[in-house]
């Protein structure tokens, strides 16, 4: 092996110790990796709603963000709405293209490959017939989701890709677009 | 039956690995006995597809004291050939086997354990657990929940593509051996739908050599598990979409298209007729291929390195893993004219017998290469257990000759303590 590259020293920002070190703990302590995150939304007028997030449950008690964060949706104006916010659907985009990245850099630094920078262009293709009811084969949600990494690494092209398919392999986002999920919803 | 028969050590199970580990124990003279459920060889015998051949080459057929004698040290040999083959093993070396004999239930009891078959009961000082690595189907929670209009088939019960109802299959799983029913069920005429998760691509032949030569000349069989970094991946990888057929250079998910099967993405849920597969098959497709890139280039890097004695063609790359566009998320089965599922997502061995506390949490044995948490309790042939080959025939003799001493050294310290205390020896 080449001693030179794994010894120089590589800065992602990740502490890749402490991940290695958690993975280590959930696995003696089962519990401890059982989370629960949160949001709450309130609805404002028309398609435009409000959502903040805040609070989550993890290593067995309750957590907080550093601070509160909220978010708009809403639809575009070719939707007849106010544009007071992006649409649901790319929040998705938005949810699968920081997990990937995240991953990405993660995966990295535990690889040891220092990152320039790493880009991504998400494309979610969607058959409004679906939703709009004018079609009932056509499905509500995403056809296709098709992701485009640009990333700037010193590592072969090869060694990127290999991040890029280890990420997609341990993303959480990934796993809920790709997999079935149980979703419950009830009325208070 | 009656009384309890006493003996050293009871073996459960004659296969390949517990008649290795029978030889071992018989060239340190202790007593013992093998108890197996049905012929030596068994599951050769009864839960192959008639088409199966091994995945390592003749002349990898080695065991303690015992070897592949034939011409043809690189053809493969069939299920029933593998049977013969173990069977002159277990004559050879006059292997003390009990055969038709059930293991009921072994426990801990007195001095060691008891063992409880169909033929009388053992009380023994050791148990050494070879009956077998892949005994058992792990079928998916959802598959009770197909359509008994389905059949299913496990691939230690499917025989050939005339044993199925008339229609379509779908066969869950792509390594060795769903790949290979795929590839027939395609052949004779069937429409195929493959569900394909995490897989293992690996060619046959190349340049020129057998993959399992490659492997044999780099040392990779004998990579130890306590010298890998992630023992733990390494023990869940499933076995490589290998063939036992010297003319595929490479036997993957491509071959298989080429005969007609339609490839779909990890089966995720199973409702009546209906079917849903993951979307991450282009994921797992590129993490093969990124890894089959990895191993050729282990090798050509080696081959660099070494003056080998033998020819070996110039490399000729292998291409990506072709998929279509948009691969299958759902199916309704009935609507796509299948009448039966094959289970070839993964087997497990079978400890329903073994009544003690010698697990984890998930039902996996605990061990540490091959030695129990319990004292005086080893099992056999298990993936990576010591070595990278130690579920192979020919892992067996390396593992039963480092499990038996140790086994012979636990026999000595616990043979007689109180003699110890008293003569100093024993």
């Amino acid at each position: 092996m080449n001693m030179i590259a794994t010894q120089k020293s590589v800065h992602n920002g990740i502490n890749v110790e402490a991940l290695v070190g958690a993975r280590d703990a959930v696995t003696q302590m089962p519990a401890a990796a059982q989370f629960q995150w949160r949001a709450h939304c309130e609805w404002v007028n028309g398609t435009h709603c409000n959502t903040s997030v805040e609070g989550f449950f993890g290593l067995g008690e309750e957590q907080n963000h550093k601070q509160k964060a909220t978010f708009d949706a809403d639809h575009p104006e070719v939707f007849a709405s106010e544009d007071n916010g992006i649409t649901p659907v790319e929040y998705i985009l938005v949810g699968l293209a920081s997990c990937l990245t995240a991953g990405i850099a993660s995966v990295a630094q535990y690889r040891n490959i220092q990152l320039h920078s790493v880009k991504a262009s998400l494309e979610g293709d969607m058959d409004l017939r679906g939703i709009l009811g004018a079609d009932g084969d056509v499905r509500n949600g995403f056809g296709d989701v098709r992701v485009c990494f640009d990333i700037d690494a010193d590592a072969s092209q090869e060694d990127i890709e290999a991040l890029v398919a280890q990420s997609q392999k341990r993303s959480a986002v990934f796993d809920i677009l790709t997999n079935p999920t149980n979703v419950s919803v009830v009325v208070k | 039956m009656s009384g309890v028969n006493r003996v050293d050590c009871v073996i459960v199970g004659a296969g390949h690995a517990g008649l290795a580990f029978s030889a071992c124990l018989q060239e340190q003279q202790i007593d013992h006995v093998l108890l197996e459920r049905g012929e030596v060889a068994n599951a050769w015998l009864s839960q192959r597809w008639d088409s199966l051949r091994l995945l390592t080459p003749n002349w990898q057929s080695q065991l303690p004291g015992y070897a592949y004698r034939g011409d043809s040290p690189d053809a493969f040999m069939t299920a029933q050939e593998t049977a013969r083959f173990i069977s002159g093993y277990a004559g050879a070396i006059n292997a003390p086997v009990q055969t038709s004999t059930a293991v009921r239930r072994a426990t801990i009891h007195g001095e060691g354990f008891k063992v409880e078959t169909s033929r009388g009961d053992w009380q023994c000082r050791s148990l050494v657990v070879a009956s077998g690595a892949f005994a058992r189907p792990k079928l998916p929670v959802f598959s009770s929940q197909l359509s008994p209009a389905i059949s299913q088939f496990s691939c230690l019960h499917y025989r050939n593509p005339r044993q199925l109802p008339y229609g379509d299959v779908m066969v869950v799983g792509a390594s060795a051996s769903g790949l290979q029913i795929a590839a027939e069920l395609a052949q004779s005429g069937r429409g195929v739908v493959l569900c394909a998760g995490e897989h293992v691509r690996m060619p046959r032949t190349y340049r020129g050599l057998d993959i399992q030569r490659w492997l044999h000349l780099m040392g990779m069989h004998n990579e130890r598990y306590d010298q890998v970094e992630d023992l733990k991946r390494l023990r869940r990888l499933s076995s490589p979409q290998l063939i036992g057929d010297v003319a595929q250079r490479i036997f993957d998910l491509n071959h298989v298209r080429s005969l007609g099967v339609q490839l779909a993405g990890r089966l995720v849920s199973a409702h009546g007729q209906t079917v849903q597969f993951s979307g991450s098959l282009r994921n797992h497709c590129a993490l093969a291929d990124l890894k089959l890139q990895r191993l050729v280039r282990r090798i050509d890097d080696w081959a660099d390195r070494q003056d080998l004695l033998m020819d070996i063609d110039d490399p000729v790359p292998f291409g990506p893993t072709q998929i279509e566009s948009s691969p299958l998320l759902k199916l309704n089965l009935a609507q796509r004219n299948i009448r039966s599922v094959i289970w070839a997502n993964g087997l497990q061995p079978d400890y329903r017998w073994l009544d003690m506390p010698a697990f984890d949490d998930k039902g996996r044995l605990k061990h540490d290469g091959g030695i129990a948490d319990i004292e005086g309790l080893y099992v056999m042939g298990l993936p990576f257990m010591r070595r990278r080959n130690s579920s192979f025939i020919h892992g067996a003799g390396e593992d039963a000759r480092e499990l038996s001493s140790h086994l012979v050294q636990y026999l000595e310290s616990v043979a007689c303590p109180m003699d110890n205390l008293m003569v100093g020896n024993c």
